[in-house]
């Protein structure tokens, strides 16, 4: 056991001091960090630059007034101006020329001179005051013409827009907010985080095995120690790497997930909500009030009601048996052939369940419930990465006892046969092996 | 008084045997020589001493005890087939393996700087293997192979990518290894070294011990009656008086001292061979051909084969 503990310790200081592992594990949260402060900082500071914009009215309806919005000043020009600007842009202290024919009530066009191409948004916002404008003038000329009373309120009330959204129901009849495209995104990331960690990790082992068969110093090694204890403090050295690993990406993940909630609430978050009202200021008043809860928030919210202590403990549980069960496959693979492409040829049918399962995650994740995914979930050698898809959604209880009680029973089975192969792969040189090689091997007392 | 035995081991490998009921005793303080043939069965015997491998049947004893998996830190094995770890400090997979082996960091810290000291390799502690050539790599693999003083020491063809000068260094340090306390079984296929290091050997051919002994006394055992014999006067003289009770193997002739070598025939002595020769010539001086340890070698391997097919 003091002898596991050694290798343990040995493997596991020389992977995390590895320059890569550190750079990898430092600059991937940042990376996702960056990502979703990108986006959040693109959506909120989205145009900051003041622009005015020169207005020839030929209609005259809009007499003069076209208001401030954000940034964007409006100023009207008379006729002669606005012709000898029409070329001469660069200049002059406007950023576009807005050009309002006299037949824009009935053909509803109107042209932006700029010299850049004009953002999205202003495009938008231009349309949507002159078609507002044009509109309310249309309404009041039927209200007038028709005399009833408060119909303006009541034409506006008619307006309808209906938002979904989704409530779980949980066993003890709490209804919670939650939301399908959280659970499919948490359910695609689940499945590709096991897949990455079983599969890498399952591979550093391997690679570990070979580079001590290799250099050959394995014979001096296991007169020192027994096979199975060297296996073990491998596997379980490189375990606790992806565990450390995971541990600060958590830690990293919480501080920068805190640091976004203290920067975008409730200052920030009151902020974007009037970015959101402005654009749709006018709207209804029930609408604009449900925009103004801030997004960032919610989508905590949603994440939070997951059922996060099941998700983590599932995780875990998946990531460390699945683990097990492929490096000590792996280990046996690394043992018992002499040169890479040797390797690269067993490899691929060992780790074919892994690669199949995250060939089906995407349906899976379309379709927790369906049939494809109920059985490779079950499945021992598919489980780790399907079952991981499979519940953000929620899971029927019997469903994942099954599937873990599988998992455990089959990994067990494989270590006994991989010990077994490990053993008598590791001196064995220059002799091809395959798979029917290798089940002959299980049947050799050593 | 022994140290080592194995009694009646046999292993058999998927449809070949490995080794047959072999049996060899090593004393105390002693260099015991284990030769054979390529794929004789040496390496299995050796990894079974290792507890690499189990024996299908019979057992090791060290110090008269069952060997168990703890024995094995009272060992130190140098593989034929070796290596070290290609990105690992020097220093630091020096330290790790004779942790391995049982030795507290501190202690192997300690030892190892003794011995690198005496090597004069100090200043690669902290380089990594891949910067150094084969023989300083094999120095260092010396080193961690006896840094936790182990009581029985197995060296499977330890000068292996030496040079002479650092093989003759080799020697002395295993001679030293024993006189200090340590018992070395040595598989090599150098008889030269054999007969320059080990008290006795054991001979194996496929995976079956064909000669066991004493190094000395199986050479004895395996004269066969050969004599050199230095004299002054005439070869064809010579030649006519021992004709018939002596074979003649070689002679060579030289204008002042002749030199012939000759086998005694059934029956005859020294004393024959002397009456003969005095009428004839003047006797200079007259050994007998003790064989070497490669002649034994092969004669005992043809032999064994021989004697196989026959059966």
């Amino acid at each position: 056991m003091n002898k596991t503990l050694l290798i343990l310790k040995q493997e596991y200081l020389k992977r995390v001091k590895k320059k890569s592992f550190i750079i990898l594990t430092l600059l991937v949260p940042f990376l996702f960090a960056g990502v979703f402060a990108l986006v959040i900082f693109l959506s909120i500071n989205n145009d900051k630059k003041e622009r005015t914009i020169a207005v020839f009215d030929e209609s005259t309806l809009f007499l003069n007034e076209l208001g401030e919005e954000g940034m964007t000043k409006y100023k009207f020009i008379p006729k002669e101006e606005y012709e000898q600007m029409k070329g001469n842009l660069k200049g002059s202290e406007f950023y576009a020329l807005l050009y309002i024919p006299q037949d824009i009530y009935t053909n509803n066009m109107a042209q932006l001179i700029s010299e850049k191409q004009v953002p999205f948004e202003l495009n938008e916002q231009i349309e949507r005051k002159l078609s507002r404008y044009i509109e309310n003038d249309k309404r009041q000329k039927i209200i007038d013409e028709t005399g009833i009373p408060d119909l303006e309120k009541r034409l506006s009330n008619t307006k309808t827009s209906i938002r979904l959204s989704t409530l779980k129901v949980s066993v003890t009849g709490e209804t919670q907010k939650s939301s399908s495209a959280i659970a499919f995104i948490a359910s695609y990331a689940m499945g590709i985080i096991i897949y990455f960690f079983v599969f890498m990790y399952g591979a550093t082992v391997m690679r570990s095995v070979m580079e001590e068969k290799k250099s050959r110093i394995i014979e001096v090694i296991i007169s020192s120690v027994k096979p199975y204890e060297l296996m073990a403090g491998k596997i379980i050295g490189t375990a606790l790497v992806g565990l450390t690993q995971v541990a600060i990406w958590i830690v990293l993940g919480i501080v920068v997930l805190a640091g976004v909630q203290s920067f975008f609430s409730p200052e920030s978050a009151q902020q974007m909500g009037q970015s959101i009202m402005e654009n749709q200021s006018q709207m209804s008043p029930a609408m604009a009030q449900a925009a103004e809860t801030n997004k960032v928030m919610e989508v905590m919210e949603m994440i939070g009601n997951l059922n996060l202590p099941l998700i983590i403990f599932a995780f875990i549980f998946y990531f460390l048996i699945g683990y097990l069960l492929y490096s000590s496959l792996l280990g046996a693979v690394g043992a018992a052939v002499d040169n890479d492409e040797d390797a690269q040829q067993m490899v691929f049918p060992v780790t074919m369940p892994l690669i199949l399962s995250i060939m089906v995650l995407f349906p899976i994740a379309r379709n927790p419930e369906g049939p494809v995914a109920f059985w490779f979930s079950i499945i021992p050698l598919t489980s780790p990465v399907a079952m991981m898809a499979r519940i953000p959604y929620g899971i029927p209880t019997w469903e994942l006892l099954l599937s873990m009680f599988l998992l455990v029973i089959t990994t067990v089975g494989a270590i006994a046969a991989a010990a077994k192969i490990y053993r008598i792969g590791l001196l064995m040189y220059g002799k091809k092996v395959n798979l029917k090689e290798l089940f002959k091997w299980l049947r050799y007392k050593y | 008084m022994e140290i080592f035995s194995a009694r009646n081991v046999n292993k058999v490998f998927a449809d070949t045997k490995a080794l047959t009921d072999v049996s060899i005793s090593v004393n105390k303080q002693s260099i015991f020589g284990l030769l054979g043939p390529n794929g004789a069965g040496k390496t299995t015997l050796i990894r079974i001493i290792n507890q690499i491998t189990a024996p299908d049947s019979g057992e090791v004893l060290l110090e008269g005890r069952k060997m168990t998996r703890a024995d094995i830190e009272h060992i130190g094995y140098l593989p034929e087939e070796r290596g070290l770890y290609k990105k690992m400090k020097i220093g630091d997979q020096a330290i790790y393996l004779a942790q391995l082996k049982g030795m507290s960091r501190h202690d192997a810290v300690k030892s190892l700087k003794k011995w690198f000291e005496k090597f004069e390799i100090m200043s690669w502690w902290n380089k990594n293997i891949e910067e150094l050539s084969k023989g300083m790599q094999q120095k260092v693999q010396f080193i961690t192979t006896i840094v936790h003083q182990p009581k029985l020491l197995i060296f499977d063809e330890p000068f292996s990518g030496f040079d002479p000068i650092n093989t003759n260094l080799l020697k002395q340090e295993i001679l030293q290894l024993r006189d200090n306390g340590a018992t070395i079984i040595f598989s090599t296929h150098n008889m030269e070294s054999v007969e320059e290091l080990c008290d006795h050997i054991a001979l194996i051919n496929k995976s079956v011990k064909i000669v066991d002994g004493q190094t000395n006394e199986i050479r004895e055992r395996y004269k066969s009656n050969i004599f050199e014999v230095k004299y002054k006067g005439s070869f064809n003289e010579v030649d006519k008086v021992l004709n018939n009770q002596f074979k003649i193997l070689n002679h060579i002739e030289n204008n002042r001292l002749n030199q012939i070598t000759i086998e005694y025939l059934h029956g005859k002595s020294n004393n024959d061979l002397i009456q003969a020769l005095i009428p004839v010539s003047e006797i200079i001086s007259f050994e007998e051909q003790i064989p070497s340890m490669n002649d034994v070698f092969i004669r005992a391997v043809e032999e064994s084969n021989k004697n196989r097919k026959n059966e």
